[in-house]
């Protein structure tokens, strides 16, 4: 780094060093690689090597080295970037740690990623916003499974250039032959890839070979070290000349006086004057103002955030985008993509999820998962599902259309993430590969809209939960405890109530015998429809007769059926009477009523049995809950 | 005839472009943001950028201050200084059972009293005002297990943060959703260094609080730390008069916690050209955390910032 003397005239060479700093370029990288391959080691070795750790961290790293794999500064330099307590414990990198260093070309920010396979997901995530990565292989091993996942993860997330960093070189004896071995078949494996540059590079980072300056240890290699490599390379592609995309990110209005919009440019150049479109409504505009707090700009390229002004009122929220006329993003409700799994729960076909792409969050469906990529082998294979760390190929249909552009041509508008609908957490990530559309000639995927699909988009499985009991008994009362309960979970449910079906549905129907069953059997087709639909419903009727149970049992079908029978005595139920319809049954003013006048045939294998004068609503609801999600 | 040069945006430009659109990201994605203010030099750069970020706005959420009482007397003028000049909301929150206890860094030792009026007090205002996401100014540069936090970092509606169980965070696509209860801590300087912020400050002419300008100040010494006398509670041992020495504060918190540093640096250049040759990392200067191996991450499982 540039050491300043303090003596000297401060404020000459501040400046002159600020100008410096702002000249010099960022490079952004990760390290990945195997477990024990050493990428903690490699990236405390840089630090140090660039002169980066500080007086303080050195002696208390030098305490905690003790009894430990030391290098021959007497230093174990994975201590330095392994910064979780579960991971010193272990011994092993668990999380995407962010450092930081500069030389005096070039400022870095470097991804440690995770090299264990459960972690893939987190390597994925150090890559997206790396330039470059550097692959860490033990000379001792060779390519590895994970090196060639790693690879092709590198490929999926569009890193374009790979250093293979060939390292405990000094425990193969400095031996060229292995080294060339392993750059061989990584070459050879590699071609595929879609890399712009690779480099192998032969190191000890325990021992510092190759690192800043070529080793005596391996005179074989006269090649550039590793940092001067990393100094050098050019990785910049040109945003700034590619098609204009703007996503709106906040509507700006302070007041009625102003109203512009609030984003980062996400690729090309915008100039004051310029015709804009919104990529949904597609209503044209031209830029009236580039406005920042230090003061109007006459254009604005790639990566600045700033606030635009339109000439005239038109209709634009978060979520849109905008371009040049004839430069226009896709715009479509469909399209294909590489999908990555970072999730414990599967992907499967028909289920949906919460798409965000820039700044557009849109309900979607995979609508087809058209195969798996064994990330060993590069190999297609057909799949019903992606389980955590897979990644396949797969189409997928949003609500709503989103602009979009193919990840290969604009990463900023092309990637986006599957969000859980109900835990909210962060499922997976997606690389657009094309957009499926209409004009394109390519039909709507063909995929048959069941039972399972609608039940998938909302998260749940139908059920039709059958409560059975004496008027009085609590039915009504525990189905809606539960259903309280299942709806705060984000699920669908419904339920159908004696009473209520009777005003409306059902109220050509008296209380006969036949009526009974006509009144059940309407209540069972209902019940199977909404279930059909994707709900779970929850009939609760006092259904006396076994027959007319075992009925709407079979009307059910295949849906899942649960007879929950609110087993209150007869005396209980009297007493609350809660409607006062006992009373009006014991004075013959009202006939036919069960318990009194008309029996109760109590079922005698009812799924589950709740005792009503036991125990209190909230117990029963909370059995029946288990009994049915536990 | 060659073409024009592309035009390319410095490191500082692209950090500060980042930030802004995250903070954007958090106000037009919570419906109760909060943004803490710590009054230090990182704060007053976030403070910067929320100005940037949403001008000719105002700043669309409150800034919330957790006052335990002993912080520099300077700093407290400072925030309402700035409070006024740029006219955002201020909430100041302090743990007012720590005080009725008389809570302080002498009786109780640091890391009781630091849980008590800062980690308490924080969850105390967190909770009270129903904030859904709070934005802070810690940088990933500044101790090993933040390196690895999220930008949009997740906590549970205990405030406690699950570094094994982080939501993956790919390009700059947030995942901002929540479940009732649960909230999210936002660091939108989380790729800025130390170095940055220093010269981010020098080039932008952001305001500090004077305490980070080398002076004579009254100080004592502890543990090997240069303590500054700010008031008259502090407890001097018997016969022990403060002596005035030329310091300076690289961070800034609690003044009985807080470590001074001999410095001459007395302008903003000569304080980066310490910086330069310095070969101390920042967060000594902080006695907090020197009291366990890995203290860090504890006090951020238990909710601390």
């Amino acid at each position: 780094m540039t050491q300043l003397a303090p003596q000297a005239t401060a404020d000459t060479d501040i400046e002159l060093w600020l100008a410096q700093q702002t000249e010099k370029s960022l490079l952004r990288f990760l390290t990945c690689g195997s477990v024990d391959d050493g990428k903690s080691t490699l990236i405390g070795r840089l630090l140090y090597d660039s002169q980066l750790i500080l007086d303080d961290q050195l002696a208390s790293l030098k305490k905690e080295s003790h009894n430990r794999h030391v290098g021959d500064e007497g230093i174990d330099f994975s201590l330095l970037v392994d910064g979780l307590v579960a991971e010193r414990e272990q011994g092993i990198t668990i999380d995407v740690a962010y450092r930081f260093f500069s030389t005096d070309k070039r400022k870095f920010i470097v991804a440690d990623t995770p090299g264990h396979e459960q972690y893939t997901r987190n390597m994925a995530t150090g890559a997206s916003n790396a330039d470059l990565a550097l692959l860490l292989i033990d000379a001792r091993k060779g390519i590895l499974t994970q090196t060639k996942r790693h690879s092709f993860i590198l490929s999926l997330i569009g890193v374009k250039h790979v250093v293979l960093v060939v390292n405990k070189i000094d425990l193969v004896g400095y031996d060229k032959a292995t080294f060339e071995a392993i750059e061989a078949e990584y070459r050879q494996f590699a071609r595929d890839l879609g890399f712009e540059s690779f480099k192998a590079i032969p190191v000890s980072a325990l021992k510092g070979d190759n690192i800043v300056a070529n080793s005596p240890r391996t005179p074989w290699y006269a090649d550039t070290p590793l940092l001067p490599y990393l100094e050098a390379i050019q990785v910049d592609k040109d945003r700034s000349e590619a098609p204009f995309r703007f996503p709106v990110q906040w509507v700006n209005r302070p007041d009625l006086d102003f109203r512009g919009f609030s984003g980062t440019v996400a690729a090309g150049t915008v100039k004051v004057g310029d015709d804009v479109l919104v990529a949904a409504s597609k209503k044209p505009a031209k830029v009236k103002e580039i406005v920042t707090m230090d003061g109007k700009l006459d254009r604005a390229i790639a990566g600045q955030a700033v606030t635009l002004v339109l000439d005239r009122e038109i209709d634009i929220s978060r979520g849109d985008v905008l371009s040049h006329p004839g430069e226009t993003p896709d715009y479509s409700n469909q399209f294909q993509a590489e999908l990555v799994w970072m999730a414990e729960e599967p992907a499967y076909p028909g289920r949906s999820y919460l798409l965000k792409l820039g700044s557009q969050l849109v309900p979607a469906t995979i609508t087809d998962l058209k195969h798996r990529t064994n990330v060993n082998t590069l190999e297609k294979s057909a799949a019903k599902s992606l389980e955590l760390n897979a990644v396949g190929t797969v189409t997928l249909a949003t609500d709503r259309p989103v602009a979009f552009d193919p990840y290969g041509e604009n990463g900023a508008t092309g990637g986006f993430i599957l969000i859980d609908r109900i835990s909210n957490t962060t499922l997976g990530a997606g690389t657009i590969a094309f957009g499926l559309r209409r004009a394109h000639n390519l039909s709507y995927q063909a995929f048959d809209v069941n039972r399972d699909v609608r039940a998938q988009m909302k998260g749940q499985t139908p059920r039709i939960v059958w409560f059975t009991g004496l008027s009085g008994s609590g039915k009504s009362t525990v189905a809606n405890l539960l259903e309280k309960r299942i709806t705060a979970e984000g699920k669908h449910a419904y339920i159908l109530d004696g009473d209520n079906v009777r005003h409306g549905l059902n109220k050509d129907l008296g209380f006969t015998d036949a009526a009974r069953v006509e009144n059940i059997r309407r209540v069972a087709e209902v019940a199977r429809l909404m279930a059909d639909a994707g709900l779970i419903v929850l009939v609760s009727f006092i259904s006396p007769f076994k027959n007319e149970r075992r009925m709407a049992r079979e009307i059910a079908g295949d849906i899942d059926f649960i007879e929950a029978y609110v087993d209150t005595p007869l005396a209980v139920c009297e007493q609350r009477d809660p409607k006062g319809l006992y009373a009006r049954a014991r004075s013959g003013e009202i006939k036919n009523f069960t318990g009194i006048d008309s029996p109760f045939e109590a079922p005698e294998r009812a799924d589950i049995t709740l005792k009503g004068a036991d125990e209190t609503p909230e117990q029963m609801a909370e059995a029946l809950y288990a009994k049915i999600f536990g | 005839m060659s073409a024009p040069v592309p035009p390319r945006l410095s490191h500082l430009q692209r950090l500060e472009s980042e930030s802004i659109e995250i903070f954007r990201e958090v106000a037009a994605s919570f419906e109760r943001p909060v943004m803490m203010y710590s009054i230090g030099k990182d704060s007053s750069v976030l403070l910067h950028l929320a100005r940037k970020a949403f001008y000719p706005s105002r700043i669309p959420f409150p800034l919330l201050h957790i006052d335990t009482t002993w912080k520099f007397r300077e700093m407290i003028a400072f925030r309402d200084r700035m409070a006024e000049e740029y006219g955002f909301e201020l909430r100041v929150h302090t743990n007012a059972e720590g005080v009725a206890n008389n809570i302080n860094p002498f009786d109780h030792g640091s890391a009781r009293y630091t849980d008590i009026m800062k980690t308490q007090a924080l969850r105390q205002a967190l909770a009270a005002g129903q904030y859904d996401a709070a934005i802070g100014g810690a940088r990933r540069d500044e101790e090993k297990s933040r390196a690895k936090e999220r930008v949009f970092s997740h906590r549970n509606a205990n405030f406690a943060w699950d570094p094994k169980n982080q939501r993956p965070e790919l390009w700059r696509v947030y995942n901002t959703r929540l479940n009732p209860g649960e909230s999210m801590r936002v660091f939108p300087l989380s790729n800025w260094t130390e170095l940055d912020i220093w010269t981010y400050i020098y080039a932008e002419d952001i305001p500090i609080v004077p305490l980070y300008f080398a002076r004579p100040r009254p100080v004592v010494e502890r543990s090997g730390t240069l303590i500054m006398v700010d008031d008259d509670r502090f407890r001097l041992a018997d016969g022990e008069t403060p002596r005035e020495e030329v310091v300076r504060f690289r961070t800034l918190g609690c003044y009985p916690l807080t470590g001074a540093i001999p410095s001459q640096a007395a302008t903003l250049p000569e304080i980066i050209m310490e910086m330069q040759a310095s070969r101390t990392s920042e967060r000594e200067g902080r006695l907090i955390d020197s009291d366990q191996v890995g203290s860090m991450e504890k006090k951020k499982q238990e909710g601390y910032f």
